[in-house]
């Protein structure tokens, strides 16, 4: 089972506005059931005003879908369609004290339906999404657009990270070229990184990258590949890729990189990989 | 009530007896059973007895036709990796498409090294096509691998005609009868099955304790190299405690064996007809095919397997499913997928396995709490509309993008 927080638990067993609300005039559908997870968002708007004055949900789903939807309700309610279009996943799941990584794609959803329904409201066609890009994964139907915004509002790097977040590549697996290509399309947009390359490379950061040099071709050779990100006086950042992202192994690769460390540098650094940080975090 | 454990296909509660039998080889008769001396001495008997008590249950015709793995699945590994190592140019293996991934993820690996990997088809029910699986024997084959079994469905696998067909094309015939020891009559000296694995938590055994069965005369490869433990078949010192209370396990296995068929599956039946006709639109998961009598496999219709197991969790009842959301996979089990259940149906699944331990208050309880958890779920889903599945064709039909 999960390790769902309490607050999760309690939004599942209690969830708040699980309602068809009657007099809607903005509605957003998500999901779907060949995806096991799905979503309707019903919202009561002033069209005055531009105020959610009542919004209610239909989720088919886990328990964090169903934890996410009574969230989402909770935080839109009285917020003007501007205010609530700037709600972001993390915040629906930092309401909820957290959500699991592997499910963080239950938040998402909760924010793709409200966007679905306020481009309703607005009398925009729900496929103008797809104008920002091409339809990704087929068997959860993410499009390029969706991708985009759960990469830059997530921090996202990894395919893992990806999959977790928009379940693009979860079914069949066939597009994890398509999106391993969207996000590097992304990341290289992205100042972020520019910025951690602009790190001025002391030699310690030298000593570390020719490590890491030795060891990429036989991690390249079982089909994964390692990145550096990062050099502190006591810690090293890499970033994991390929076959490597999610491999079972991972901690024998990092332990293996920290055994060279200490062999060229004569000290202890202590290695992690971008995602085993965002894990932590997360949960 | 005390909690109701209905996840015994996943592992069974420790025998008490079980426990008494182990207890010993935890403290006092700590000797290794290869030493020469005093100490090694219990242990290296306590090794021998067992063999006998799970050659007994399996029906085997010799106590040397068992060695003692870790766990099931590194006694399948074994014998897949050992059939390829035996026999270096038949570079094919049979195989099904509902196995359990102990067995399809070496054969992946197989196939990324060249092999040609048959995965025989299964129906709607669960059933598999013994057409194709005819079809795909040759001497090209050097194994074919088939659980007795399924964990998640319980339909067991008609694996004695299937180890015979083999044969007759001179194939060796691997058997993953984990889900079925202890849960039916196995008698291996009766068929051609060359080679069988089980696990020792799936009868009321300690986890952490496996068994391999290697007919007498079957060409053998070992996959743990470096000990003469288990006459050089299986390198290691061997788990006495685990061993031990395996054997046990096996031997109050074989006695409780008749219970299976006329208490167990009568409470599970009772289970089943009593979910099917309170509750609309359920679905039993191979229920027209010979199951394991422990075990029923129930699809909800248009809600999801994890929501359906929290509630149940919340209510003290274990059980499990072939969500996708319990996983970690984002799709429903490959079991699922490979009998074709439908999407509306795949999503919301969940199997109960009974023991011997199992009672009929127990049963009953499940049956009063289940119906208003589903009618919760359903009331909260947008497929569902007061007591039937809302039509894509109703006006305001719930019809997301890409649906």
């Amino acid at each position: 089972m999960w390790n769902y927080s309490e607050k999760v638990k309690d939004h599942f067993f209690h969830p708040r506005n699980a309602k068809v609300v009657e007099q809607a005039n903005a509605i957003g559908d998500v999901g779907s059931i060949s995806c096991g997870d799905a979503l309707r968002l019903m919202l009561r708007v002033d069209p005055a005003t531009e105020i959610i004055e009542e919004a209610g949900f239909q989720t088919f789903g886990c328990g964090s879908a169903i934890a996410s939807s009574s969230a989402l309700t909770e935080l839109i309610i009285g917020r003007t369609l501007t205010e609530a279009s700037q709600l972001t996943n993390k915040q629906i799941a930092d309401y909820l004290d957290g959500l699991p990584p592997e499910k963080m794609h239950c938040s998402v959803m909760g924010q793709e339906a409200l966007r679905a329904a306020i481009a309703q409201f607005r009398g925009e066609a729900p496929e103008a999404d797809h104008e920002e890009g091409a339809l990704i994964c087929k068997c959860f139907g993410v499009d390029e657009g969706h991708i985009r915004r759960a990469v830059l509002q997530n921090n996202l790097t990894t395919l893992e990270d990806v999959i977790n977040y928009t379940k693009a590549g979860g079914g069949c697996t066939s597009c994890h070229e398509k999106i391993e290509q969207t996000l590097g399309e992304i990341l290289s947009q992205q100042p972020v990184v520019a910025k951690a390359a602009e790190k001025p490379r002391d030699e310690n950061w030298l000593a570390v990258e020719e490590v890491i040099a030795g060891l990429r071709p036989h991690i390249q050779a079982d089909g994964g590949d390692m990145r550096l990100l990062d050099v502190t006086e006591k810690q090293v950042t890499v970033s994991l890729s390929g076959s490597c992202s999610g491999c079972m192994m991972t901690d024998m690769t990092l332990a293996w990189l920290q055994q060279k460390l200490i062999e060229r540098l004569g000290r202890f650094m202590h290695v992690v990989s971008d995602t085993a940080t965002t894990s932590t975090s997360a949960v | 009530m005390k909690p109701v454990y209905l996840d015994n296909n996943a592992t069974t509660r420790i025998d008490p007896m079980v426990l008494e039998a182990m207890m010993p080889f935890l403290s006092e008769h700590y000797g290794n059973p290869s030493s020469i001396h005093d100490f090694g001495r219990p242990a290296g008997i306590a090794l021998e007895r067992a063999r006998e008590q799970v050659a007994s249950l399996l029906g085997a015709r010799h106590d040397s036709e068992i060695i003692f793995t870790s766990c099931a699945t590194e006694a399948t590994s074994t014998a897949i990796l050992s059939a390829a190592e035996a026999y270096p140019e038949r570079r094919e293996i049979i195989t099904t498409v509902v196995e359990h991934p102990a067995t399809l993820q070496v054969c992946e690996r197989l196939e990324r090294q060249g092999y040609v990997i048959h995965r025989v088809p299964v129906n709607g029910e669960g059933a598999l096509d013994l057409g194709i699986y005819r079809a795909a024997l040759s001497d090209k084959v050097a194994l074919a691998t088939v659980m007795w079994a399924n964990n998640e469905t319980g339909v067991i696998n008609p694996v004695r005609e299937m180890a015979e067909l083999a044969h007759q094309a001179g194939v060796l015939f691997h058997c993953d009868g984990v889900q079925a020891v202890g849960k039916i009559p196995v008698s291996l000296a009766d068929t051609e099955i060359d080679m069988l694995s089980c696990s020792g938590h799936k009868f009321h055994g300690p986890k952490g304790v496996g068994a391999l069965y290697v007919r007498r005369g079957t060409r053998f490869r070992p996959l743990l190299r470096g000990g003469h433990q288990e006459r050089g078949r299986r390198a290691g010192t061997e788990n006495i405690a685990g061993i031990v209370g395996m054997g046990a396990a096996a031997e109050l296995a074989d006695i409780h064996l008749p219970l299976m068929a006329a208490q167990i599956a009568v409470l599970r039946d009772r289970l089943q007809h009593s979910i099917t006709s309170a509750i609309p639109y359920t679905l039993v998961m191979g229920g027209t095919q010979p199951r394991t009598p422990n075990t029923v496999n129930i699809a909800f219709e248009y809600i999801e397997g994890e929501a359906i197991l929290l509630l149940l969790n919340h209510c003290r009842i274990a059980a499990s499913s072939g969500s996708a959301c319990t996983s970690g996979s984002l799709e429903p089990s490959h079991v699922m997928r490979a009998m074709g259940i439908p999407y509306t149906a795949a999503h919301g699944t969940i199997r109960f396995s009974l023991s011997r331990y199992t009672r009929e208050k127990e049963i009953e309880y499940v049956i009063e709490q289940l119906p208003p958890m589903i009618a919760r779920l359903r009331a909260l889903s947008p497929y569902w509309q007061g007591d039937h599945p809302m039509m894509a064709a109703d006006a305001g039909g719930f019809v997301p993008p890409y649906g």
